[in-house]
């Protein structure tokens, strides 16, 4: 397995790449939005800004795929 | 690298990705029934499609020297035509027979609608009375999380051993039930909106290799059966050993595969031939 430092030289660029493109998509539902007047409140932006949330804190745990997955999910019973 | 592909929808794919897979050190492939990407009206497509995956597409992975078997069963999203469901499992005894056919799959849930566990558990009858494998497809995206533990539920009344069962598409908000449950496991590795091959072999990491499968989409949709490859890159740049890779990307297939006798590839150890310099 990697180290820590091994997994940045890894990852970094794709993570870098990742995230940028997320900016991006935020950017032009935001261009859109300016275009065209204020969308409709969504809980799909809902979910990617708490998703978001999620990555910003750094004591989140090492399980953020799965909390986002989760959060991504249809609530279960 | 010797690679088995477990989950491989050769159908939708072109003779050039056999080629291809050939190349890249794939040996055998296992094709399950699915979705066509439409909703199929008569028994007979059904059928006729068992014999295609059962009969012709062998032949057209042999050119390529690649083994290949296959699963039948009505897929969920089908399954929620109860009535034709009935009819094509009346008649998949009679595949269960043939020389290539490993079991019953893929089976499982899409929407969770009371149509798709009924024919859901029609087909676990079915595997358990023709003692056959039994591979069960999970939702994907927000339905994943809600159909896998429905689908544990339904499997839980079945006297099932579950090292004859095989859970697909397990991420990592669900893939602790199944293997807790005791069951084998599959990844699904898409380019895009799904499992990447990066989660992947985190996933192996973390849960262990044990139990489990990797596999790539490679289907009619957005897929890339390459991103298997990919998997294993991943997996030995990371530093494990060529022999840990066989154990995830040939042996594991081969030791669940295997339970049917029809599928004949063991597996395989590395060996440096000593006296060699």
């Amino acid at each position: 397995m990697l180290n820590a430092e091994q997994v940045l030289d890894e990852y970094f660029l794709d993570a870098r790449c990742m995230l940028i493109e997320i900016a991006a998509t935020l950017d032009r539902y935001d261009a859109a939005g300016e275009r065209e007047g204020t969308p409709p409140a969504s809980p799909r932006l809902d979910q990617i800004y708490q998703s978001l949330g999620i990555l910003a804190d750094r004591q989140s745990g090492s399980n953020r795929a799965e909390q986002l997955l989760t959060l991504f999910s249809d609530p279960v019973d | 690298m010797h690679i088995i592909q477990p989950h491989y929808h050769g159908i939708a794919r072109t003779a050039q990705d056999y080629e291809r897979m050939a190349m890249s050190g794939v040996a055998a492939v296992a094709e399950p029934a699915f979705w066509a990407g439409f909703d199929r009206l008569y028994p007979e497509t059904f059928l006729d499609y068992f014999r295609q995956i059962s009969e012709f597409e062998p032949t057209r992975a042999a050119w390529y020297g690649i083994r290949h078997f296959c699963w039948v069963a009505v897929n969920p999203k089908e399954a929620e035509n109860p009535e034709l469901s009935r009819a094509v499992l009346e008649k998949m005894p009679e595949f269960f027979a043939k020389p290539t056919v490993l079991g019953v799959g893929e089976t499982g849930l899409h929407k969770s609608s009371n149509n798709e566990c009924e024919i859901m558990e029609a087909q676990v009858e079915l595997a358990l009375e023709y003692d056959q494998l039994l591979l069960v497809h999970t939702p994907h995206l927000q339905d994943k999380l809600r159909g896998t533990r429905r689908i544990l539920e339904i499997l839980k009344n079945f006297p099932l051993d579950p090292g004859r069962v095989w859970i697909d598409h397990v991420e990592e908000h669900t893939i602790r039930q199944a293997k807790d449950a005791g069951y084998w496991v599959g990844f699904t590795l898409y380019p895009i909106t799904k499992c990447s091959f990066r989660r992947a072999v985190d996933m192996l990491e973390r849960f262990g290799i044990e139990r489990t499968l990797v596999n790539s989409s490679a289907d009619w949709g957005p897929s890339d059966p390459f991103t298997l490859q990919q998997c294993i890159l991943d997996f030995r740049r990371r530093g494990h050993s060529l022999q840990e890779a066989i154990e995830v990307f040939y042996n594991n297939p081969a030791r669940y595969l295997g339970q049917n006798p029809k599928f004949d590839l063991a597996p395989i150890q590395v060996e440096t031939i000593s006296g060699t310099t």
